[in-house]
């Protein structure tokens, strides 16, 4: 169960999330939504250690983590951010194998599974560039899965992509959802696809 | 006319010797110095920044020729303080001063191109600063850097026949004096197709490294 207590952030005297609170059980889906610019990405980019909150605590089954440094979280950005001078392969087994110091072999192997699993079998040794969004999506969340999060954050998984790839990007969030228990906080402003995954819906609205 | 070629080829040679030790050992110290610099112009420690700029601004905005003047010519008149460097150490220290500055503003450019977003994502990710720095901002700054990097060193060819000027046996030197001794064009022309040469074996191994670096984008 991840919850985050009373998180206030401010932007010099802005105001954008005040004393915010949310609990996600274990294996749901929480969705976050609201209008553009209510914060959205910011609440995300707190929970991921990437902006530091004016306040806020944040616990994992009870104990207190630190957002800036724990192995729970897993990001995928909504420009996915993969590496450009990396192959797919090499964008996800870097950080297991120079971080957590998994031996290659180990990383790859699960690292193939999960590719088949989400349909890129073959795609292993191109490069980013040589991707679809969708597929570039995809490597992102296997990049993030490789690290064994708990938790995974989606900024906008839809925005970027066709909207005929909605129904896949639902299909592979409720699939982790089922096949490896993992939390998930998802942020959108497409309030059907929120629906459409979510648990529970967060609604966050502007401030000021 | 053979024979004639043939006859002053060694001092030619040894000229071009010259020209290539200034050349290689300029480019070995000024571009990790002006990765160094290029990372400095962007440090938040302001006071560093600030003094790196100056630095840039005084050896791009002066000749390289005055460089190389001072340092050999002005350096030893500082007294009581003067500095009297060999003549071939006081071509290395103006032309690697220089360069490092040119390449620091252009490394600078560089790392500032990469998005802020692949620090985010490698951090994320729980990569150390000097893992993200080796793995990713390097590869994808050289890139960036390439092109640039290598009208420098085209550049730093030419550049090198400065030296001409305090005296360094170099090149040029020698064609000059190969033809002035001897009134005729041909030394030049020599001359000439040697910095041809030169600079074409340059533009192909760029052209090369440039290669390897486009299978990814
Ligand atoms: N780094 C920042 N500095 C100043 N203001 C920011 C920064 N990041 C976001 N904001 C402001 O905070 C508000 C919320 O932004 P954001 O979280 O990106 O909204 P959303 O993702 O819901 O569209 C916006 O008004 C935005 O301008
Ligand atoms: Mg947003």
């Amino acid at each position: 169960m991840l919850e985050v207590k009373n998180l206030t952030k401010k932007f010099e005297d802005r105001l954008v999330l005040n004393d915010l609170s949310i609990t996600v059980p274990d294996d749901e889906i929480l969705a976050i939504v609201g209008p553009s610019g209510a914060g959205k990405t910011t609440l995300l980019r707190c929970i991921t250690g990437l902006e530091t909150p004016n306040q806020g605590e944040f616990f994992w089954n009870g104990k207190q983590f630190d957002p800036k440094n724990n192995d729970l979280i897993g990001v995928v950005f909504q420009d996915y951010q993969l590496f450009p001078n990396l192959t797919v392969m090499q964008n996800i087994t870097l950080a297991p194998t120079m971080v957590k110091k998994e031996p290659l072999k180990e990383v790859k192997k699960r690292a193939e599974q999960m590719l088949t699993q989400l349909g890129l079998q073959g795609k292993e040794d191109i490069y980013p560039f040589q991707l679809s969004g969708g597929q570039k999506q995809r490597v992102a969340i296997v990049r993030a899965m490789a690290m064994n999060p708990k938790i995974l954050c989606y900024d906008e998984p839809t925005s970027a992509l066709d909207p005929a790839l909605r129904d896949e990007v639902a299909k592979i969030i409720l699939g982790l959802k089922q096949s490896e228990g993992m939390t998930q906080l998802v942020v959108t402003h497409d309030m059907d696809f929120a629906k459409n995954i979510a648990d529970q819906i967060e609604r966050v609205k502007a401030l000021s | 006319m053979l024979n004639y070629i043939s006859g002053i080829m060694p001092a030619l040679l040894s000229g071009t010797r010259m020209t290539l030790s200034i050349f290689f050992w300029t480019l070995i110290c000024s571009i990790p110095l002006g990765a160094l610099v290029g990372l400095g112009l962007i440090t938040k420690f302001k006071p560093l920044a600030w003094i790196l700029n100056l630095y840039v601004w005084l050896m791009r905005g002066t000749p390289l020729l005055l460089q190389l003047i001072f340092v050999f010519y002005g350096l030893p008149l500082l007294k009581p303080y003067a500095i009297i460097f060999p003549r071939y150490q006081a071509a290395l220290f103006a032309f690697i001063l220089n360069y490092t500055a040119y390449f620091g503003e252009i490394f600078r450019g560089g790392f500032q191109s990469v998005p802020r977003g692949q620090f985010e994502s490698a951090k994320v990710l729980h990569l150390s600063y000097p893992q993200t720095i080796r793995k990713i901002v390097i590869p994808q700054v050289v890139k960036i850097v390439l092109p640039s990097i290598g009208n420098e060193v085209i550049n730093l060819v030419k550049d090198s026949s400065l030296v001409y000027v305090i005296g360094l046996g170099d090149l040029l030197r020698a064609g000059n004096v190969a033809s002035a001794r001897d009134v005729t064009l041909l030394p030049l022309v020599l001359v000439g197709i040697i910095y041809l040469m030169l600079t074409a074996v340059c533009t192909i191994a760029l052209r090369m490294i440039e290669k390897r670096s486009s299978v990814w984008r």
